[in-house]
């Protein structure tokens, strides 16, 4: 009896400490969770917001977005709408509050934030009441249902107008969610292209990565050490200097062209830079790294003694490799790729200063709509559009060969 | 160093006591750093704080109407700004510019039209030109757009800025468009399609630039012989790297201007417009016009600038006549659309 009490007890006190020891190691952790909410997860979760906010209208002319909301569309507006709207236009522009929405109306098409204010100017130096007339006077776009329509939209709490247009989407007048013409139709292009620019980057890392891993983790210490010094220092490079270093190199009378003219192997310069190879090349460059040192990490766990008991086995080096040695590394590899492929995804400095202009990523079109344009709704738009790609694959690659098929050492 | 622990502890106490009313904030001017700044330190700041006797601070920002909202949402830090054309739009519609007093300034009369706006006074006209190396053409070197669109007549890449703006500008000059009507051609889906059409002529010899430092690097290189530039970069690779880079000036250019603003939320505005009369002074115009090639927004500071300094600016006589004004109002307005067509016509 006495011993199974105190057995008992002593399992209930391995339970305990087992128990503390996970708490503290949770505690442990949390510095970090917390930093992952606040700078991770949060300003994800406020992007996917931005990308369906729709508050413009709602700060500038609060009284008529609520009657617009309440309105049901199709035709032409009440006339008291058309009052209250006309009023506020007004106090709106005397309060200095009239930009941001005449800016978010101009979205839904090009040419309404002049009208906005355009009409909200001529309107303050006249007398209330107004109507549709007084307005269609001023411009003869109001007269159409096409902007009242917009307005409507621009009223609703939430839009899908942003979420539209990177899917290269737009609504026509009656609401109808339509293709948008060719010559605007762009950003599934640009993921499609953002994403065949990580895949070839991504093979040519494994193509150069691969050899120089196997190299490095079979070499004698010594050369080894210097080897893995040539590898690290792109790291430890500017990401500018060495962009700027490729440029210098690929350029018509650059080093590159020098040596092919002086080998006699061409007569007139090769066109290198502001072309997609240059982007290759300089993007790959960069992300090398990334590539060979998870490949690196999990050749150094394979012990030689297994090929070498494939090849007293009777395979040929060839067979010993293809079924022992590359089967075993690959973990890396796909570790390796994981990596290139999804920060390539992301590049934005390197295509725009070494690529054309059919060379951007989206990320380019990203800093050009928070940067030049301010529209956030846009910016945040194609961001959700390349993390929800991005984890789309990431999954899609999860099913296919597995998380537990990736080790970064 | 000699001296009892008490005169030290004394000689703190003054130093404290001495900088105490410092902590009151002094007008602060913030521009846009690097020599620019340092050409404006010596023909404006260091001439207000000698003439007046008030102190004066400088920062230094790189634009962006979020960073203007920014300071303009906390408490006062900054006072006068220099900003660019989209800047002082928006930031005066939405009321986080203060609107000048322009009897202070001598009248509105007295500068470009361009440079008057209720918010803002003009400070400087700078320009988006047509540049080459003057080592490589003899003595037939390109005189206009359209000899940019010759690649028969001149063989080689040539060089835009990346994106639709002064790129649509450019095609409807070399286009034989006269400046005065290029943004009225523009408005239209005709325009557009005509600038386009005209880019196409061309589309497998032209490069694309990113950053302003690019066009002076391109030159060098021999990577194009010509491009577009801005016309401040090519003066100073010119001074600075001894190259013969010429500006064809009279192929027509497409210029813009800097303001000085006031933000609203600054205690010190009686002061900054003080300030700001002092900068548009005509003889200070002229002084920094004289250290950077960006030419005065004033009409009477035109005949104080040196003779052989006025060749290289924009704004002023005798390149006056060839400017087109960046209308600000239009690519506020169609950038997104038309940016979107660019990169839709560039991926064809």
């Amino acid at each position: 009896m006495a011993a199974g009490a105190a057995a008992r007890d002593l399992a209930r006190e391995v339970r305990i400490t087992g128990r503390r020891r996970r708490l503290a190691a949770f505690a442990l952790t949390l510095p970090l969770l917390a930093f992952l909410l606040v700078f991770f997860v949060l300003p994800i979760l406020g992007m996917l917001r931005l990308a369906v906010s729709n508050t413009e209208m709602a700060e500038a002319l609060p009284a008529s977005t609520r009657a617009f909301r309440a309105w049901t569309g199709g035709g032409p507006p009440p006339p008291e709408l058309v009052d209250r709207f006309a009023r506020e236009l007004v106090e709106a522009r005397a309060a200095r509050r009239l930009a941001r929405f005449a800016k978010r109306l101009n979205y839904e098409r090009t040419g309404y934030r002049t009208l906005i204010l355009k009409t909200a100017r001529r309107l303050a130096r006249m007398e209330p009441p107004f109507d549709l007339a007084t307005l269609a006077a001023i411009d003869r776009r109001w007269a159409e249902p096409a902007v009242w329509a917009a307005i409507r939209r621009a009223a609703q709490p939430w839009t899908d107008l942003y979420v539209l247009a990177v899917l290269d989407l737009a609504r026509d007048a009656e609401g109808r969610i339509v293709p948008v013409p060719p010559e605007r139709a762009v950003y599934l292009d640009i993921l499609a292209r953002t994403f065949r620019i990580a895949l070839v980057v991504t093979l040519a890392c494994l193509a150069l990565g691969y050899p120089l891993a196997y190299a490095l983790a079979h070499l004698p210490e010594r050369h080894a050490n210097l080897l893995m010094i040539g590898v690290l220092l792109p790291f430890w490079t500017s990401l500018l200097v060495r962009t700027a270093a490729w440029i210098v190199i690929l350029q018509r009378e650059g080093p590159l062209n020098e040596l092919l003219r002086w080998l006699g192997l061409i007569d007139a310069p090769l066109e290198l830079v502001f072309r997609r190879p240059a982007v290759y090349v300089a993007m790959t460059h960069v992300l090398l790294p990334f590539m060979v040192l998870p490949v690196y990490s999990v050749m150094r766990t394979i012990h030689p003694s297994y090929v070498r008991a494939a090849l007293s086995l009777g395979a040929t080096p060839w067979t010993a490799f293809r079924r022992v040695y590359l089967p075993l590394s690959l973990p890396g590899v796909t570790a390796g790729a994981l990596l290139v492929f999804i920060l390539a995804l992301g590049y934005y400095i390197t295509p725009a200063l070494v690529g054309g202009a059919s060379d951007q990523m989206i990320s380019y079109f990203v800093a050009f709509y928070t940067l030049q344009t301010i529209n956030w709704g846009m910016a945040a738009a194609l961001g959700s559009l390349l993390l929800i790609a991005t984890l789309a694959l990431y999954l899609l690659f999860a099913r296919l060969v597995g998380v537990e098929r990736l080790r970064f050492g | 160093m000699k001296g009892s622990p008490l005169a030290l502890g004394a000689a703190a106490l003054a130093l404290v006591v001495a900088a105490a009313p410092v902590e009151a904030r002094d007008l602060t001017v913030v521009s846009w750093g690097g020599a620019y700044q340092d050409a404006q330190r010596e023909a404006i700041f260091e001439p207000y704080m000698k003439e007046t006797g008030r102190k004066l601070v400088e920062d230094s920002w790189n634009g962006g109407i979020g960073a203007l909202r920014a300071k303009a949402e906390g408490p006062p830090t900054w006072d006068v700004i220099q900003v660019e054309a989209d800047e002082l739009v928006l930031g005066c519609e939405e009321g986080i510019l203060a609107p000048l007093d322009w009897q202070k300034l001598g009248g509105r009369e007295k500068y470009l039209p361009e440079a008057v706006h209720e918010c803002g006074v003009g400070t400087i006209v700078w320009a988006t030109v047509l540049a080459y190396d003057g080592d490589r053409f003899g003595d037939d070197p390109p005189k206009s757009w359209a000899d940019f669109f010759d690649t028969e007549k001149y063989p080689g890449k040539r060089a835009l800025r990346k994106g639709p703006r002064q790129a649509l500008e450019f095609a409807l000059m070399a286009d034989g468009v006269p400046l005065d009507r290029i943004y009225q051609v523009l408005a239209t889906p005709e325009g557009i399609e005509r600038a386009f059409a005209k880019l196409e002529s061309i589309k497998d010899d032209l490069v694309w630039w990113e950053a302003g430092a690019q066009p002076p690097q391109l030159l060098a290189a021999g990577e194009v012989v010509m491009t577009s530039a801005y016309n401040g970069r090519i003066t100073a690779a010119n001074k600075s790297e001894g190259r013969n880079f010429r500006i064809a000036w009279e192929a027509g250019y497409v210029y813009q201007i800097d303001s000085w603003v006031i933000l609203a939320n600054s205690d010190k505005k009686e002061e900054a417009m003080d300030f700001i009369a002092f900068a548009s002074r005509p003889d200070r115009q002229a002084a920094l016009a004289a250290l950077i090639p960006y030419g005065p927004t004033r009409v009477d500071a035109a005949e104080l600038i040196p003779t052989e300094i006025v060749a290289d600016i924009p704004g002023t006589p005798p390149n006056k006549a060839y400017g087109l004004f960046f209308d600000r109002d239009f690519w506020v307005e169609h950038v997104e659309e038309l940016t979107e067509r660019f990169n839709a016509w560039a991926a064809q």
